[in-house]
């Protein structure tokens, strides 16, 4: 019994290439140890999360420059352009959540030292999340990264909504791992492999059983279309977002949505591959109906958060169109580079949207649309970012959004199949439908007289003067220069393969 | 004309650097001089009003400046050229050049600035805020310069769109009563065009031929000037579906029958200064793209599309003509004789000659001076009887003589008056449809095939339409400038004559009127060569057998 413990070989672990999630670790247990022994510990969370969370950075750009792929736990755990891509969205994301946080959650009477441990907990499920390649690292990650989310998500626990939005959240999360939980189970059955590679060339194989790949296809798909609020399974989105803190809500809309986005791509572009007669006519028509449906609810949206949160799942659309046309000759790593190109962009402009929600928040207490009249008059700042992030998320140039969706055209039209040239063209006339509840809102800041005549300006705290500088210049420098973007995009790649892989294209 | 058309040509080179062309200063400084004003508090209006003149006046600068260094002999050639990567992984460029075409719209758009700019200074429209407006005017500025310099379709885009929010926000910020809707509408119809378009433009990118990179690999290119031959191999089917993409984005612009729907509320709801920047310069914009983008690239496909064009051109000037003729409006009357104006200029474009496309590009500056000249009196018009109601409004003449001459100065010009510039605008136009797709450039006679009969018909149409022209504009003038005031405005002091700031607007655009009517040669001989050039390239797709 000793001896065969003693004959356990740990596994090689390069410690560099572990060294983000080891620094996310430490911060998580830095912010737990000050909160328990000094008496004003959660007064210090907020400033040891985001120097920790900056500090988490460092060994990701040191890991990008040196550009060494690393493979780890029998390929169950890589290490390579696209998890660094992403895991330096999670904790860019991550941090600027904290800077719009400090006051919200310090003036609001909540916990303070939890909220962040949880935060930070989260955060690692996503890093995970970006670098498993093999269903159980993945099933783990999506774990690590909702059960804080179901918590935060109920953050305001006096407050019904607060509760409602936990309960729902929770409830429809749990229902979905199960259903994963579920397919994953069977394509274990099929292939005897959890690994992604292997699945891959189990799946793949003539005499496999469509109906059974299509099923647990079907099912392991829908949990993560869950994470990205994909219709039909969107129905937690609105009602959470609305109740839970609006920096939880920025949080949800945004990392947790791109921590699904990257389990979807690494599912489809690597595990699937192989069956794209399963997952293109699933997608197409997900895409379609992600789409369509959150557009024409947005339309009818009152409150913005609500809205955003329906604009949300529209976004969510257009990024699920690339992977109905995965399959296509012609169209390769584009759709990947594609998808993670709109992740960047829409981390920055949503992020911004939302800071401009909090801002406001702080005056008038309220996302309601009406709160938003005449707020040229008596915060034109504030107006002009808002401005800015509203009309990316609708795709004008140049604002950041414009190069986002351009992309996704990019890629359909590429294909140069019926699919993907209908889908251009839906694509093509939800922007329009899209663009009118934007403009509602921004017809409400600039064109419309202000509601009570209140005109005393809104006190915006420096952290989140930050957030609203950095999200506003991002979105219309990367608009103006998407080659910002594309450089980390097109560097990202899946599969090792010459075709799918140009070298040239291999390093950031 | 080079006769080796060939693949060989399809080579991209880096060309200049991107601070080594004024045309980059023409781009950025207006947004530079957005920037200051942003940092500049509210409060200090004058301080706006002087950064936003004194950019403008920059701007103008530069744009004289390359008047003068401009090589006239080759006005055929792209001239201050710049070649730079921009989105390398779609092998978008930052390609600009200027020439004949390109050189008048440029010209009228830098001009038309700063005029309205000095127009505004002491009439900001309610509810003022000048911080705001001239921050709107400079960016759209840099939209327009942009558009008339880009050389890569993509970039064209970008420029092409950022016009929409600036123009989106005066409308709905600083118009009138209606002013939400028709920002709205303006802005829903021309995303609508767009999503059209950047399809099409991907179509094309996807479909043409490969070219040959500075570095040696082979990519697909958004290049307008490589384009023409790149996509000569696409099928002509697949080709008259991509026009009709690039169709329904320009044709909104421009506007041409059946999407002009937008363009009476805009124009009647936009701040004055809106107006005339859309009336001289935005519809433009839609114009040239068919000049400068969808007939070169897709000669053929043009051809086909060219007696739809020249049918809902006509339409257009004579359902234009119609609509002015019911109106009770002012202002939306001269909007909807754009619509008439627009329609001479589409169909000089649809006679595909060398003779028709001069008469477009001139019949564009002279619209944009004329119309442009129109919605400024208009402007001061409103203010002084704070409405545009025909009926109420009379004896203009009489209670301020040089605005009411102002006013019949343009009316005369906008009817097309021989000696002024709107002439040379609509009667070549005309005449170009006589023999519309047939000419001889240089002893070689070109043909695009188009239907004669069609096109001579269309143009007895659009004689007609001058004669509607000349009705409802002098009917228009009839009614409200001569006779007696109305009891309504006989004793109101604030119907005033012209005063300094207006005439100091005013003054360059009535000039420039009388100089292009009574010596046009000093566009055409600019904007001749390069037409030609056009169409002798066009021609040479079309015997190679490109679409």
């Amino acid at each position: 019994m000793i001896a065969s413990l003693l004959a356990f070989t740990a596994p090689s672990i390069d410690f560099h290439a572990f060294a983000p999630e080891i620094v996310v670790v430490g911060v998580l247990v830095l912010v737990l140890i000050v909160d328990l022994v000094t008496d004003e510990g959660s007064a210090w969370a907020p400033s040891i999360a985001s120097l920790g969370l900056l500090a988490a950075l460092i060994p990701i750009i040191t890991l990008a420059t040196t550009e060494h792929e690393v493979s780890m736990f029998g390929g169950a755990y890589m290490v390579d352009n696209f998890s660094l891509v992403l895991k330096a969205l999670f904790v860019v994301t991550t941090y600027l959540v904290v800077l719009l946080s400090m006051n919200y959650i310090g003036e609001g009477d909540y916990w303070e030292g939890e909220y962040y441990q949880l935060l930070i907990a989260a955060l690692l499920g996503m890093m995970i999340m970006a670098s498993a390649r093999d269903l159980i690292t993945m099933f783990i990650a999506l774990e690590l990264l909702s059960i804080p989310a179901y918590m935060l998500a109920a953050w305001k626990k006096s407050a019904l909504k607060g509760n409602e939005a936990g309960i729902k959240y929770y409830l429809m999360g749990v229902f979905a791992s199960a259903v994963m939980l579920y397919g994953m189970s069977m394509i274990y059955g099929i292939t005897g492999s959890t690994l992604l590679t292997e699945i891959a060339e189990a799946v793949g194989r003539p005499e496999t059983s469509t109906p059974i790949i299509t099923l647990s296809i079907v099912f392991v798909l829908v949990g993560f279309a869950f994470k990205v609020s994909a219709v039909p399974f969107h129905s937690w989105a609105p009602d959470t977002y609305e109740g839970a803190p609006t920096p939880v809500t920025t949080f949800l809309a945004v990392a947790s949505k791109t921590a699904g986005f990257v389990a979807l791509m690494t599912l489809v572009f690597v595990g699937f591959r192989t069956r794209a007669d399963v997952f293109q006519p699933m997608m197409w028509a997900l895409a379609v109906v992600t789409m369509f449906v959150g557009n024409l609810i947005a339309l009818r949206q009152t409150n913005v958060v609500r809205m955003l949160a329906y604009s949300g799942v529209a976004q969510a659309g257009y990024m699920l169109a690339p992977f109905a046309v995965y399959g296509y000759d012609s169209v390769t790593s584009m759709a990947l580079s594609s998808i993670v190109a709109y992740l960047l962009v829409y981390m920055v402009m949503n992020v911004g949207a939302f800071a401009v929600v909090i801002a406001l928040a702080r005056k008038t207490g309220s996302a309601e649309l009406s709160a938003f009249s005449g707020m040229r008059e008596f915060a034109p700042g504030l107006t002009f970012a808002m401005t800015i992030f509203l009309f990316s998320l609708a795709g004008i140039p140049p604002l950041g959004g414009w190069f986002a969706k351009f992309a996704i055209f990019q890629v359909l039209v590429s294909s140069e199949s019926p699919w993907g040239y209908s889908l251009a063209v839906i694509v093509g006339v939800n922007s329009v439908i899209a663009l009118f509840y934007y403009a509602r809102v921004a017809k409400a800041m600039w064109m419309e007289p202000v509601l009570d005549g209140d005109l005393t300006p809104v006190k915006v705290p420096v952290s989140q003067v930050t957030v609203l500088i950095v999200t506003a210049v991002a979105t219309v420098a990367i608009g103006v220069y998407p080659s910002m973007v594309t450089r980390f995009s097109s560097s990202t790649c899946l599969i090792a393969d010459p075709v799918e892989c140009p070298a040239d294209t291999a390093a950031p | 004309m080079d006769p080796q058309l060939t693949t060989d040509l399809l080579q991209v080179q880096d060309v200049g650097s991107f601070f080594g062309t004024p045309l980059t200063y023409l781009i950025f400084v207006p947004v530079v001089g957005a920037l200051i004003m942003m940092l500049i508090p509210k409060g200090s209006e004058t301080a706006h009003k002087v950064v936003a003149l004194a950019t403008s006046l920059v701007t103008l600068g530069i744009g004289v400046y390359l008047l003068q260094q401009f090589d006239y002999d080759r006005s055929a050639d792209l001239q201050f050229g710049v070649n730079l990567p921009w989105i390398e992984s779609i092998n978008s460029r930052y390609i600009l050049g200027l020439d004949g075409i390109s050189l008048p719209l440029l010209l009228l758009t830098l001009f038309v600035v700063p005029l309205c700019i000095i127009y505004s200074w002491n009439h900001f429209p309610e509810p003022k805020d000048p911080k705001a407006f001239l921050i709107l005017i400079l960016i759209l500025e840099t939209g327009m310069v942009g558009s008339f310099v880009a050389l890569d379709l993509i970039l064209f885009f970008v420029f092409f769109e950022v016009v929409l929010l600036p123009m989106y926000f005066l409308i709905g910020v600083w118009g009138g009563e209606q002013r939400q809707y028709a920002a709205i509408k303006f802005f829903l119809y021309t995303l609508f065009g767009s999503a059209l378009m950047i399809i099409a433009f991907l179509a094309l990118y996807f479909l043409s031929d490969m070219v040959t990179m500075p570095d040696g690999s082979m990519m697909h290119t958004f290049d307008m000037k490589l384009l023409p031959i790149a996509a000569s191999s696409i099928t002509l089917g697949t080709a008259i579906w991509i026009f009709g993409g690039m169709f329904v984005g320009f044709g909104i612009k421009v506007p041409m029958f059946p999407f002009h729907t937008w363009l009476p509320d805009a124009h009647t709801q936009a701040p004055t200064v809106g107006s005339v920047i859309l009336a001289a310069v935005l519809l433009k914009l839609g114009t040239y793209g068919f000049v400068r983008i969808a007939l070169p690239i897709l000669p053929t496909a043009a051809a086909k599309w060219a007696p739809v064009i020249g049918v809902l051109a006509v339409i257009g000037i004579i359902y234009g003509a119609l609509c002015c003729l019911a109106q009770t409006d002012m202002k939306r009357l001269i909007a909807f004789s754009s619509v008439a104006h627009m329609g001479f200029v589409m169909l000089a474009i649809a006679s595909m000659t060398d003779f028709g496309l001069n008469a477009a590009i001139f019949g564009m500056v002279a619209h944009g001076l004329i119309t442009g000249m129109l919605f400024f009196v208009m402007g001061s018009a409103k203010e002084r009887y704070h409405t545009l109601e025909i009926k109420r409004i009379s004896g203009m003449l009489v209670q301020a003589p040089r605005l009411g001459w102002i006013f019949g100065f343009c009316v005369m010009a906008s009817l097309g008056l021989p000696g002024l510039a709107g002439f040379w605008g609509e009667f070549p136009a005309i005449l170009s449809a006589y023999d519309a797709g047939q000419m001889t450039i240089a002893g070689v006679d070109i043909s695009f095939g188009l239907n004669i009969t069609l096109f001579r018909t269309l143009m007895v149409i659009a004689a007609i339409g001058t004669v509607f022209a000349a009705g409802y504009l002098l009917w228009l003038f009839q009614r409200t400038a001569f006779g007696t005031p109305t009891a309504e405005f006989a004793d109101d002091p604030h119907i005033t004559d012209v005063s300094p700031t207006e005439w100091l607007a005013w003054t360059p655009f009535l000039v420039l009127i009388v100089v292009f009517g009574v010596a046009p040669g000093l566009m055409f001989n600019v904007i001749d060569p390069a037409v030609t050039r056009s169409i002798q390239e066009m021609h040479a797709i079309t015997l190679l057998g490109g679409s």
